[in-house]
């Protein structure tokens, strides 16, 4: 019987992952060379990987009948969330406090920000009260790079406006690989709002670094300009993601491994961005017929909080092919992975030894 | 009786199609003698010892928000004026975006009246097109006229309502002022914090797309045509809007144009990159509208420079506040403080040869008297030019000279600028306003 107040890490177990990327030949050399988690466009293949990995070990801990390791004890987690959410903002308390963190949540409704306190202001005021991380959620894209240029505290990007989501994506990547192991090659399309869509754009850098080859599928309102192929920029190709651009979801479907549909927000159609959301979902909805085309062991997926009906038919997202909830449970092991490495109490390069067991 | 004799330097009258060694002699604050050696004519004299330098027309700025009245923390018509003598501007026009904006002739007279007290160099108010600058009613043209202004503008806010844009333009050509317009469509560029392309998408930024600007300049080209007034485009940004100026100015329409110096040198990479394409940033003191844009159209705009498409370059010297660019990219202010690198900045246009020194010294001094027709207010005669009679302002630049960029010691309370810690070629040495030496680096004022 697992005991609670060991005060190891798990010791790593035979991991079929690490099997599966020992066998392409490209087991990773564990690194992880961040203080800060901003988006994963900085991030390489083995650093995500050293995520994913020890992600697994988080994993085993959150399946204990006890879920809780003194991992962390000592360190402080500030959640400062200015937009409203109850699966990220939980899922960060839940890793902190399973690592035996320290985690409050400041509310922006209730605290000095109402007042107009900058938010430069706010990130040195935690730091002041020795606070090792903070996990920021903010409307506005660039907001947590804002906050990393004025504190040593570590800074993780819980969703900035329509810019990034990095453990969000991070959670996808490790929920595919526990499916699929080696993504390279493997056909992902993401189906709805990309241009609106965080999520998207870190899952479009995740994917490009695991090898991947992504389809994002939507109507053109709903699309970014800046990922058509006539829009990059030749003189700067490491800029964006590479990724193909379809408006047709079932040409886009064909042969999928991985189908992810996106929330699709009302405001758009107020935006005057779709006619409705009717004829959003007579065109884009991911359905049980359109699903045909995909591979028939594929996955589906949805960063959540989903509309039935509109984005994803209600039968399929409760289907067998559906792994949205597991995507839940991961998010909790990523984070908790996230926060031992940011905090420094780990040696990544013992990650990656251990799975070369 | 006070003379100024400047020995010995480049003389560069781009209007009057000079280009050699000479003197330049001001008594009273009117130029009266321009040759080789007439300066040592003059027995008791201030001097400057030009030699190796080029001295020029006092620059022309077109657009420059002095901040004065209403956000003095930002700038004052004192730093301000400052900030302009620095950067070799002798002429500068204050936009109308004040609180009180200057829409009433007592708004417009408090301006000069502080200019007359506390600036450097001369201020020319410019008046709004509607009350308030809230697009809705036309702002008394007549009454802003018979105060001073040079021209009409809302400042950063296009008229939206076409209507109201054609009676605005129809209503001021009784008083020969041309009507200024930023160059943006309002609904098409809400929201939008950047110039919209992939680098907006990498930022997860809404943009602002070429097409809102070149939407509201053919608009503004078709009315006047249709009224024969006389319209400015401002910030002109994009190759677009350059392909509609040259074809209306072909066909005759009464229209001029001018381009600041950061839309013909820097791109909408600026706002996200430094060296490598791996790490960004969101760099607020890139944020200016219209936004940075592409390559091609910093090509189109170099080229409708040089061919006199774009008659000026206008600074837009909009300082802004640090509170109001340590923040969220979102809420960040707009605007970069360019009065004392603007210069500098457009000298890259010379370094890589697409504009010749006089020419460069064409749209900052002529170009603008011309496309506003200045000269005709009492006390600009011959303002951009150095003939004999004409008002004594004079800059003396080393176009070689190298130096760095260092908001904190800029004259300006804007410190706000993409430009901190780059190298520019080109310096301004002196600035003489009325004959008087309103600012001088330390090397020159040795001698």
């Amino acid at each position: 019987m697992t005991t609670t107040e060991s005060t190891e890490m798990p010791p790593a177990t035979t991991d079929p992952e690490a099997t599966t990327v020992a066998q392409t030949g490209s087991l990773p050399e564990s690194t992880w060379n961040h203080h800060h988690l901003l988006d994963l466009d900085d991030c390489s293949r083995t650093e995500i990987e050293t995520v994913l990995t020890l992600a697994d070990r988080m994993r085993e801990i959150l399946d204990r009948r006890i879920p809780r390791v003194p991992a962390l004890r000592g360190f402080t987690i500030v959640n400062l969330f200015y937009e409203p959410s109850t699966r990220t903002r939980a899922s960060f308390e839940l890793a902190g406090k399973v690592l035996g963190a320290d985690v409050i949540s400041v509310n922006s409704a209730t605290s000095s920000v109402q007042k107009g306190e900058s938010l430069i202001d706010t990130v040195r005021t935690m730091r002041a009260m020795r606070t090792d991380a903070i996990v920021i959620r903010h409307p506005m894209a660039g907001a947590p790079y804002l906050a990393a240029d004025h504190t040593d505290a570590s800074i993780i990007n819980a969703g900035d406006g329509t810019h990034a989501h990095p453990t969000q994506a991070l959670l996808d990547l490790y929920t595919m690989r526990r499916h699929v192991g080696d993504l390279t090659g493997k056909k992902v399309v993401m189906v709805g709002d990309i241009a609106h869509s965080r999520v998207a754009r870190s899952d479009l850098w995740g994917l490009a670094a695991m090898g991947a080859k992504v389809v994002v599928c939507g109507p053109p309102t709903l699309l970014p300009l800046g990922l058509r192929a006539q829009d990059r920029p030749s003189h700067a190709k490491p800029a964006l993601p590479p990724v193909s651009i379809e408006t047709n979801i079932d040409i886009a479907l064909e042969g999928a491994d991985v189908v992810m549909a996106l929330r699709l927000q009302g405001e758009r159609q107020e935006a005057g961005l779709l006619p409705s959301l009717h004829e959003y979902a007579a065109h884009y909805q991911v359905t049980a017929e359109r699903l045909v085309r995909a591979k028939p062991e594929h996955l589906l997926m949805h960063p959540g909080p989903k509309n039935e009906g509109i984005e994803i038919a209600g039968d399929v997202a409760r289907g067998d092919r559906s792994i949205i909830e597991e995507q839940v449970t991961n998010g909790v092991a990523v984070r908790m992975a996230l926060l031992y490495l940011l905090s420094g109490r780990v040696d990544p390069s013992e990650v990656g030894a251990e799975t070369r067991v | 009786m006070s003379t100024l004799a400047i020995h010995n330097g480049r003389v560069i009258d781009p209007a009057l199609g000079w280009d050699g060694i000479a003197d330049i002699v001001i008594v009273d604050g009117r130029i009266t003698r321009v040759g080789p050696n007439e300066g040592d004519m003059v027995v008791e004299a201030d001097r400057i010892d030009a030699s190796g330098l080029v001295v020029a027309p006092g620059f022309v700025d077109l657009q420059t928000h002095l901040r004065e009245p209403g956000f003095e923390h930002e700038e004052t018509i004192a730093t301000g004026t400052k900030s302009a003598a620095r950067g070799g501007f002798t002429t500068v026009c204050a936009m109308p975006g004040t609180v009180p904006p200057l829409d009433s002739r007592a708004a417009v007279e408090s301006v000069l009246r502080e200019a007359e007290a506390s600036a450097l160099v001369r201020v020319l108010p410019i008046g709004c097109i509607t009350a308030g600058r809230k697009g809705e009613l036309l702002a008394p043209a007549g009454e802003l006229a018979g105060a001073g202004v040079v021209a009409l503008t809302d400042d950063g806010h296009a008229v939206a309502d076409p209507n109201l844009m054609r009676h605005a333009l129809q209503y001021s050509t009784q008083f020969g002022l041309p009507v200024a317009q930023h160059p943006e469509d309002p609904a098409l560029v809400r929201g939008g914090q950047m110039h919209e392309g992939w680098v907006a998408t990498r930022l997860g930024l809404r943009g602002r797309p070429a097409s809102g600007e070149a939407t509201m300049v053919a608009r503004d080209i078709a009315l006047a045509e249709l009224t024969g007034a006389h319209l400015h485009v401002c910030d002109v940004s994009t190759a677009g809007s350059v392909a509609l100026i040259r074809a209306a100015r072909e066909r005759g329409v009464h229209i001029t144009a001018s381009v600041t110096p950061h839309h013909l040198t820097l791109t909408h990479e600026r706002v996200a990159f430094g060296d490598s394409y791996t790490q960004i940033h969101y760099d607020t003191s890139a944020k200016v509208e219209p936004p940075l844009r592409e390559e091609g159209d910093l090509i189109a705009l170099a080229e409708a420079l040089r061919d006199g498409v774009i008659d000026a370059i206008a600074t837009d010297h909009s300082p802004v506040s640090a509170m109001q660019k340590d923040i969220e990219f979102d809420l960040a202010a707009p605007g970069i403080s360019g009065l004392e690198t603007a210069f500098g900045l457009s000298m890259r246009l010379v370094v890589s040869g697409t504009l010749s020194l006089p020419m460069l010294i064409e749209r900052m001094t002529s170009g603008p008297v011309r496309a506003w027709n200045l000269d005709r207010l009492p006390g600009c005669e011959g303002l951009g030019t150095l003939a004999p009679g004409a008002v004594g302002d004079v800059t003396v630049l080393d176009q070689n000279a190298e130096w760095t960029v260092e908001p904190e010691r800029f004259a300006s309370l804007g410190k706000n600028t993409p430009l901190a810690g780059e190298q520019l070629r080109g310096q301004i040495v002196a600035t003489v306003f009325g004959g008087r030496v309103v600012h001088e680096t330390a090397e020159v004022a040795a001698l």
